[in-house]
């Protein structure tokens, strides 16, 4: 650093003007946005005609994005704290499995097992941050340990009470509560009626839903993933608490400094995080009627590699939630798309290491230009 | 001359079965630059810590403003208006100009009953007070990280003084620059002394105490060798002090005295 000083002459002459276009292009969200337009561009030149952008096809895809953009946004914001959580996915098993068992077995209303859950889930979220900040253990393995530990239980519990793994029955329970369409209903049906009475989308021409539009409204899924997603991006981006995740993530001392409670915000980023899972986890389990003790297996690993396609640096202190959920769609779209495309459905993780690896290396080098690491 | 802003009497400092500080007193007036200058290992940050709030005085008594005082912790000394800005520790390099110049004091602004972080308010101080410290930014997007390191001590130095800092602690703010930048930094320093500020500034580099200092202040072995004036003390005796005499005179001797 000092060599570099000792050559600088005054420094006006050293700031470079950069022009508006390569500032609007020098964004955390670059690579997301690349790879976004690269895979739209990809399945409607090979997939155009296989029914993947019809109505059908694109609430298919649009509901497998909206389930990685759910824990993409927690995943994302926990990452720019500086924290990694790998139980995601247990936790969505384990979310699943307490609202079957709180609802099916114990027969608990079912708004009565979905809220107890949330509460026993996030505070499982601020134990995961509370040992994380106790112990300064890195959260890798905090979190690695309790990917087992909660896993463990959600495939115990049911086999002790029920002698199976996949608890049923809850579509029927369900049916007249107050709280389960919030995550398992649809929003627009009237719209989407109306729609295939003009012949905007498709009808279902035989059967018993004959007459009927063959996409019938937007799952509540997608509600969520995009509420959360705008709320995540105005929280990290606008607020003050946005301004501390950032700093938390940065360089946490430096941040204590100045008076920012870390342990504070990176406990509640573990519990939003918690929060996401169990989102993700009402709403599938509210669609399926079922809760299985293998639900979310990997997921935790999909949600990252999502965050990072975004944008996100892994040791923390930047990303952005847009380049997140940009990820997630991208995760989406590869997924079903090469399933309309007619392409062997292994070759889906093939695609999506290349995408991945090449996403990071462009982030890399965007992040470099932006914040004048070396 | 008036009353000290910060008189520290008599700071004993004992880590277990060391003694850090034995018995240091310090006054520092507003308007000054009070160089406190030592070897490694002098105790200088043990000092400075216990003045920001950092570690609590095993022994002796800290006035600040006539007033006695009980730091807890490094808020309280900021609240008071002690401001400390360390060496490595003062920016996130990955975040904006903007974002670090108001970390842990963002203005918000509510709209619809929900408080929003100001960033129209904090871009455009934070550009005013760059221009005032002669830094010329690209914009207060602009990552900290793309700033040399005497820049971000000044971004660091003018976020303290803007938030209303009555002491300015300097943690050996030039000890890794280069000349110009040091040059740059001593510049701000004797701006931010002019406005009526005390500075406190670390260093063991005499020359660089020299080119701002009024009143000097050795440390070796945990306790003060006395407080000199500008003017009455020259160079090699600062030097002489800060090493602690003797082995000195006789490296400076086999150095040709370029020390």
């Amino acid at each position: 650093m000092s060599t570099t000083a000792q050559a600088q002459t005054p420094a006006d002459e050293r700031v470079k003007e950069i022009s508006a276009f390569r500032k609007a292009l020098i964004r955390p969200e670059l690579g997301g946005i690349c790879g976004t337009i690269i895979v739209f561009a990809f399945f409607l030149l090979f997939a155009h005609d296989s029914g993947m952008f019809n109505s059908q096809g694109v609430i298919n895809w649009s509901v497998v994005s909206a389930q990685f953009t759910i824990i993409a946004v927690g995943a994302c914001l926990l990452m720019i704290a500086g924290e990694f959580d790998l139980s995601v996915g247990s936790m969505i098993g384990f979310a699943g499995m307490m609202i079957a068992i709180f609802s099916a077995t114990m027969d608990w209303p079912v708004w009565l097992a979905i809220i107890t859950t949330f509460a026993l889930c996030i505070s499982l979220g601020a134990l995961n941050g509370f040992i994380v900040i106790r112990t300064g253990l890195p959260s890798f393995i905090v979190t690695l340990a309790f990917l087992f530990i909660l896993r463990g239980f959600t495939i115990y519990f049911p086999q002790l009470i029920e002698r199976k793994t996949i608890i049923g029955g809850i579509k029927d329970i369900s049916a007249n509560d107050w709280l389960a369409p919030v995550f398992g209903g649809k929003i627009l049906t009237g719209f989407f009626q109306w729609l295939g009475e003009i012949g905007a989308i498709a009808t279902f021409e035989r059967g018993n839903l004959a007459g009927k539009p063959v996409v019938d409204g937007i799952p509540m899924l997608i509600v969520w993933a995009i509420a959360l997603v705008i709320f995540g991006h105005v929280l990290l981006t606008k607020t003050r608490f946005g301004n501390w995740i950032f700093a938390s993530g940065g360089d946490a001392q430096a941040a204590r400094y100045v008076g920012v409670p870390v342990n504070r915000v990176k406990i509640l980023m573990f519990m939003f995080t918690a929060f996401c899972a169990t989102v993700f986890a009402t709403c599938q389990v509210m669609e399926f009627g079922s809760a299985g003790a293998d639900r979310g297996l990997l997921k935790e690993f999909e949600a990252i590699i999502a965050v990072v396609i975004g944008g996100a640096l892994l040791t923390g202190g930047y990303g952005s939630v847009i380049g997140a959920a940009l990820g997630a769609l991208i995760f989406g779209v590869v997924q079903q798309g090469l399933f309309f495309a007619g392409v062997e459905s292994s070759l889906f993780r093939v695609f999506l290491g290349v995408l991945l690896l090449m996403a990071v290396i462009l982030n890399t080098y965007i992040r470099r230009m932006i914040t004048g690491e070396r | 001359m008036a009353d000290p802003i910060i008189r520290m009497v008599d700071i004993e400092k004992h880590f277990g079965s060391v003694i850090a500080l034995a018995g240091v007193t310090l006054e520092v007036f507003s308007g000054e630059c009070h160089c406190l200058l030592g070897d490694n290992g002098a105790g200088k940050s043990t000092f400075i810590k216990t003045m920001s709030g950092v570690h609590k005085p095993t022994a002796g008594e800290i006035f600040f403003e006539g007033k006695i005082m009980n730091f807890v912790n490094p808020r309280d000394a900021i609240n008071a208006g002690i401001a400390t800005v360390y060496q490595d520790l003062a920016m996130i390099p990955l975040m904006s100009v903007s974002r670090n110049f108001f970390m842990g004091n963002e203005p918000l602004k509510r709209i619809a009953g929900i408080s929003f972080f100001d960033h129209q308010f904090a871009n455009r101080v934070t550009m005013e007070e760059m221009r005032k410290m002669g830094i010329n930014l690209r914009g207060p997007d602009q990552a900290v990280g793309t700033l040399s390191g005497g820049e971000r001590q000044t971004v660091a130095i003018s976020r303290a003084v803007y938030f209303g800092a009555k002491v300015l602690i300097l943690d050996e703010p030039t000890s890794a620059l280069g000349v110009r930048q040091t040059a740059n930094v001593l510049a701000t320093i004797d701006k931010v002394r002019k406005q009526g500020i005390a500075v406190v500034f670390i260093t063991h580099n005499v020359r660089h105490a020299m080119a701002v200092g009024d009143r000097f202040t050795v440390l070796n072995r945990g306790k003060t060798l006395g407080t000199a004036e500008r003017g009455k003390i020259t160079p090699e005796e600062l030097q002489d002090l800060m090493a602690g005499g003797q082995e000195m005179v006789e490296l400076e001797g086999s150095l040709g005295g370029t020390v």
